[in-house]
């Protein structure tokens, strides 16, 4: 077994959760790797940091917000201690900082799997519409905006219902120009601007989770659907499907763009049985762990494309496999807290 | 002649899988009977015959039945299309 010690994000396995504690499980679960997990967390209740059979040692990290500067400095602390083989961010909000930043990484010893600062950009929210013309998929209308007004100003372009999409989080279905406003306010207070509008497209949601090797190829591909959708439009159960349609989308995305990386491409099929690709998160989703007892490990698969190794597609996967997330009240003691709190490590 | 598609799994306990869509769905043991029926390529007049001579119905009552059953079999998306 190949002994590493992988550093990771999005240890907030909470009701609307990050991929972190399922990206390790499926590490965990690998065969060939023998990892010591390093967790980074931005928050003391992450509740990854206290999870000590999965996360080995878990260092608090500085906000993306706060600039590249301050995080890689921690980064560089941590590294002299754990000595990180692979690094894996977890949250949209931080892959900008940590793309930017891969280069000072590589030379620090530190290897990660993202995608290109093009991949990343060109398929915002807020640049879909230019996406799919460019890639021939299709795709909702939207209109990024930046106030109320500049909807006014779009307004023929839309019918109502309209989604009203944050930055990197967040979708409302808006009925009339009144929700409308109150979704705009509440999505810039959270995640600032732009706020997209994104055309309503009637059907059932589809996900995709892929991993694309950099080259064009598709390592894996295991599409689902939500069988339990929280009130926050969150997956609480799901289940894998068969439907080659969905895999040849996939192929199609990841080899014309040459896809580095996790990935979950979010598409709406419609009565008519076509796809409308509403969102492409570029990293792999917090329901990862469906496509490993699925039989594709795909966080296995990621580390070792980060190492350099040579990864061959995976073939087929278990279809009408079942995922039931559940809470779970984990207890610990006030010094860990106090450990994680202070000294910023546990 | 209608078709179910290939695909749909049906269990011995009258479970019933759609994998493209990933619904599932339950039959009574009548129900599982006739789809079966209906999946193997049998008409209509076969699956009357065979219902009518097994059970106490009659062909009126059970022809409205089939195709009130072949619709629901149709809006679920479980039939190959016309």
């Amino acid at each position: 077994m190949q002994k590493l010690t992988i550093g990771l994000s999005g240890l907030n396995n909470i009701d609307s959760p990050g991929p972190g504690i399922p990206v390790i499980r499926g590490i965990r679960d690998s065969k060939i790797l023998d990892a010591r997990i390093v967790g980074l967390a931005y928050e003391n209740l992450e509740p990854g940091a206290y999870m000590h059979k999965l996360v080995d040692k878990t260092y608090k990290v500085p906000y993306p917000s706060d600039g590249v500067e301050p995080l890689l400095e921690r980064l560089r602390y941590i590294h002299e201690k754990e000595h990180i083989d692979v690094l894996i961010p977890n949250f949209d909000s931080e892959l900008f900082t940590y793309m930017k930043s891969e280069k000072t990484l590589e030379e620090m010893g530190i290897k990660t799997f993202l995608p290109t600062l093009n991949q990343f950009e060109e398929r915002h929210k807020s640049n879909l519409p230019e996406y799919g013309k460019k890639y021939g998929v299709k795709v909702p209308y939207s209109e990024p905006i930046a106030s109320f007004r500049d909807f006014v100003q779009h307004r023929d372009k839309f019918e109502f219902p309209v989604v009203v999409k944050g930055k990197f989080y967040d979708a409302y279905i808006a009925f009339d120009m009144d929700q409308l406003a109150m979704f705009f306010n509440k999505i810039t207070a959270k995640w600032g601007l732009p706020v997209v509008i994104q055309e309503f497209v009637k059907g059932t949601e589809v996900n995709v989770i892929a991993l694309g090797d950099g080259k064009g190829n598709t390592i894996g591909a295991v599409p689902m659907r939500k069988t339990y959708i929280t009130d926050k439009g969150k997956a609480w159960g799901g289940i894998t499907l068969e439907d080659p349609s969905m895999i040849e989308l996939t192929d199609k995305i990841i080899s014309q763009t040459q896809w580095r990386g996790g990935m979950e491409l979010e598409l709406i099929r419609t009565t008519n049985n076509e796809f409308s690709l509403i969102e492409i998160n570029p990293r792999l989703p917090a329901w990862v762990y469906l496509a490993v007892a699925a039989g594709q490990n795909l966080p296995e698969a990621l580390v070792r494309l980060a190492m350099g190794e040579d990864v061959q597609p995976f073939k087929g996967y278990d279809i009408g496999k079942i995922f039931i997330r559940y809470s779970y009240d984990l207890i610990t003691d006030l010094h860990e807290f106090e450990q994680l709190a202070t000294k910023g490590e546990l | 002649m209608l078709k179910i598609r290939k695909n749909i799994a049906i269990s011995d306990s009258g479970f019933v899988f759609d994998p493209l869509s990933g619904e599932s769905f339950s039959l009574n043991p009548i129900g599982m009977e006739i789809l079966h029926l209906v999946k193997n390529g049998q008409s209509f007049e076969y699956v009357s015959k065979h219902i009518l001579n097994k059970y106490e119905v009659d062909a009126e009552t059970f022809e409205r039945y089939f195709y009130d059953f072949i619709s629901t079999l149709k809006l679920f998306n479980l039939t190959e299309p016309d």
